[in-house]
């Protein structure tokens, strides 16, 4: 079920002439328009650039040229990915101004498959959040109830997509940033093995664990954006050169003679809302009904992934950020010497979650405190990643909640740290693996909320996941449309 | 901390980071009681190899393009202030 026109049903009326991608382009722009001072998912609108893409897709069709699997289709692009002269903010104050000088490579990808990028959505500041509520540039609210928070910190993609005005978005995910804002706004979310998709020209929060991925409609769709973003490039040497297997054939496949595990850890967990837990156990009967054998499994390990984040992706960070210095690009604040000039810089550009990572890290880096807490964290991170491999002896695939809760009201955790970090309990030991993993929407609580169910595979299992996950999507209870939803079709024919 | 990370911070923020850090370490320290006797330490999903390029010369961004980024820039140089300690 979707709001909007699908990715795949635009991309064949665009292919069969029956619309001109600049007419989608056009219904898009409107859709965006008729939502965005509601829920605010947009950092920068494009809409000159996206005129000049749709364009050059319709000249491809009217002179027969070969055309992308993604021609015409509007694309949302989160704002830590690098598109050229078009500003690239990651929701910082630290960066408000700068104008990239190339393309990140998904994005290239992209426009090279067809598809039309129509803005840049917001993100907590540096992908530093679960609510969206850290950018500095204000938060993005959630379609289904505009009093609470999409999740974070691909928060302007998923509400974007939530509310049907555009049908895919890229973000992506450290620690849940792609799963878990999708499965609060009730979209599908992949976040895709570690190295599948180029980190080139992808703002860097935690290397070691960053990845892009796609937020759609439709596990279909999402596949589709997956087989266009993915694959081997030079300019990441993380990347696998190997590649992840094309996705989009894998839709059909089912389920039968998959075996299933439905992780203790991620359905009885302390917190967990007794709706959310239904609806898991739910989608556990549909794929076991749909042939997979489902078995529950306990990896009580994955209750190490958080504390273990927390001192690994800060540490990285912490790093990572440094070369925000006022001396090569974004804001500068003048001092009476460099480490002023950088101090008062910082202060100045960053928000109160990024100072309080770049603290954290700095301090589990420290000497003395190194072992104890970075090292020790990296033991850890191994001790996880073996439980992985225990568990995908017993299963091919491991279920169970993309979240705890459902969507959180805004503010109600934005000073609690420790709280809001809680909401990526069950998406963070995915990201320290490397694996990949889904969330598809299943239904909702007993307040109309979306609830997320989340699909885990090993290592480029991602046609496991799709295969999974169309079958989920087919059986789930239906979604409602959000109250904040966009109105629009296919362009008028011609 | 602040220092080290380049961060002019006031009493006031000090002070709130100060207690909500601790709220957040006290978590992160749950792994000390791991079992991690004879674990090595991943630092990353999967085994980096060091990877070449072939040794040709290629095209690179123009500097007066990465210039215009900069706050200040001089001579097709980065401009900053000056750096205490630094020989006359």
């Amino acid at each position: 079920m979707s709001l909007a026109p699908t990715a795949s049903a635009i991309a064949a009326a665009v292919r069969s002439g029956e619309v001109r991608a600049s007419e989608v382009l056009e219904g898009c722009l409107e859709a965006i328009d008729q939502v965005e001072g509601q829920l605010g998912c947009f950092v920068t609108l494009t809409p000159e650039l996206a005129r000049a893409q749709a364009e050059a897709v319709d000249a491809q069709v009217a002179a027969g040229a070969p055309l992308g699997p993604l021609a015409g289709v509007p694309v949302a692009v989160k704002d830590n990915l690098c598109t050229a002269g078009v500003p690239t903010t990651c929701s910082s104050r630290i960066l408000a101004s700068w104008r990239p000088p190339y393309d990140a490579t998904a994005v290239a990808r992209l426009v090279a498959a067809g598809a039309v990028v129509v803005g840049k959505t917001n993100l907590d500041e540096f992908a530093m959040g679960s609510s969206t509520e850290t950018s500095a540039f204000g938060p993005t609210r959630n379609p289904y109830d505009p009093s609470r928070v999409p999740g974070g910190s691909s928060g302007g993609s998923a509400a974007v997509v939530a509310a049907g005005a555009v049908p895919l978005a890229l973000g992506t995910d450290t620690g849940g940033s792609i799963r878990q804002p999708a499965a609060l706004c009730g979209v599908v979310g992949l976040k895709p093995t570690y190295g599948a998709v180029s980190r080139y020209g992808l703002i860097a929060f935690a290397s070691s664990l960053d990845q892009v991925g796609p937020l759609a409609q439709t596990v279909e769709d999402a596949a589709a954006l997956l087989d266009a973003i993915a694959g081997h490039d030079p300019m990441d040497s993380t990347s696998l050169p190997e590649g992840v297997l094309p996705c989009h054939r894998a839709l059909d496949r089912g389920v039968a003679g998959l075996r299933i595990g439905l992780v203790r850890e991620l359905v009885e967990a302390e917190g967990i809302e007794p709706g959310v837990r239904r609806r898991v156990e739910d989608a556990a009967e549909a794929l076991a009904a749909a042939g997979a054998t489902v078995e529950p499994v306990s990896v009580p390990e994955l209750a190490l992934g958080l504390p273990a984040y927390y001192l690994i992706a800060p540490a990285e960070a912490s790093s990572n950020l440094a070369r925000y210095d006022g001396v090569r690009y974004g804001l500068r604040v003048d001092g009476a010497d460099v480490e002023e000039m950088q101090a008062r810089t910082r202060a100045a550009g960053f928000g109160p979650e990024v100072k309080r990572r770049i603290l954290l890290g700095t301090y589990a880096l420290s000497a003395g405190y190194y072992d104890a807490y970075y090292a020790q964290a990296q033991r850890v991170r191994t001790l996880i990643v073996r439980a992985f491999e225990r568990a995908y002896e017993q299963a091919d695939l491991l279920l169970g909640a993309t979240t705890p809760t459902t969507a959180f009201p805004l503010g109600a955790k934005v000073e609690d740290p420790l709280a809001m970090y809680l909401s990526d309990v069950f998406t963070i030991p995915t990201n320290l693996a490397g694996h990949p993993a889904l969330s598809v929407p299943f239904g909702t609580d007993d307040a109309g909320l979306p609830v997320g169910v989340q699909l885990l595979a090993p290592a480029l299992a991602e046609p496991s996941l799709v295969a999974a996950g169309a079958v989920l999507e087919r059986s789930a209870p239906a979604l409602p449309p959000p109250p904040v939803a966009a109105s629009w079709r296919l362009g008028v024919p011609r | 901390m602040a220092r080290l990370a380049r961060i002019a911070l006031s009493p006031e923020e000090l002070d709130r980071y100060a207690q909500q850090l601790a709220a957040v370490l006290e978590h992160a320290a749950q792994v000390a009681a791991a079992p991690t006797a004879g674990v090595p330490p991943t630092a990353h999903p999967f085994a980096l190899v060091n990877v070449l390029r072939d040794d040709e010369p290629r095209p690179s961004l123009d500097p007066a393009v990465v210039l215009a980024e900069a706050p200040a820039a001089e001579d097709g140089r980065f401009k900053v202030p000056p750096i205490l300690g630094e020989a006359p």
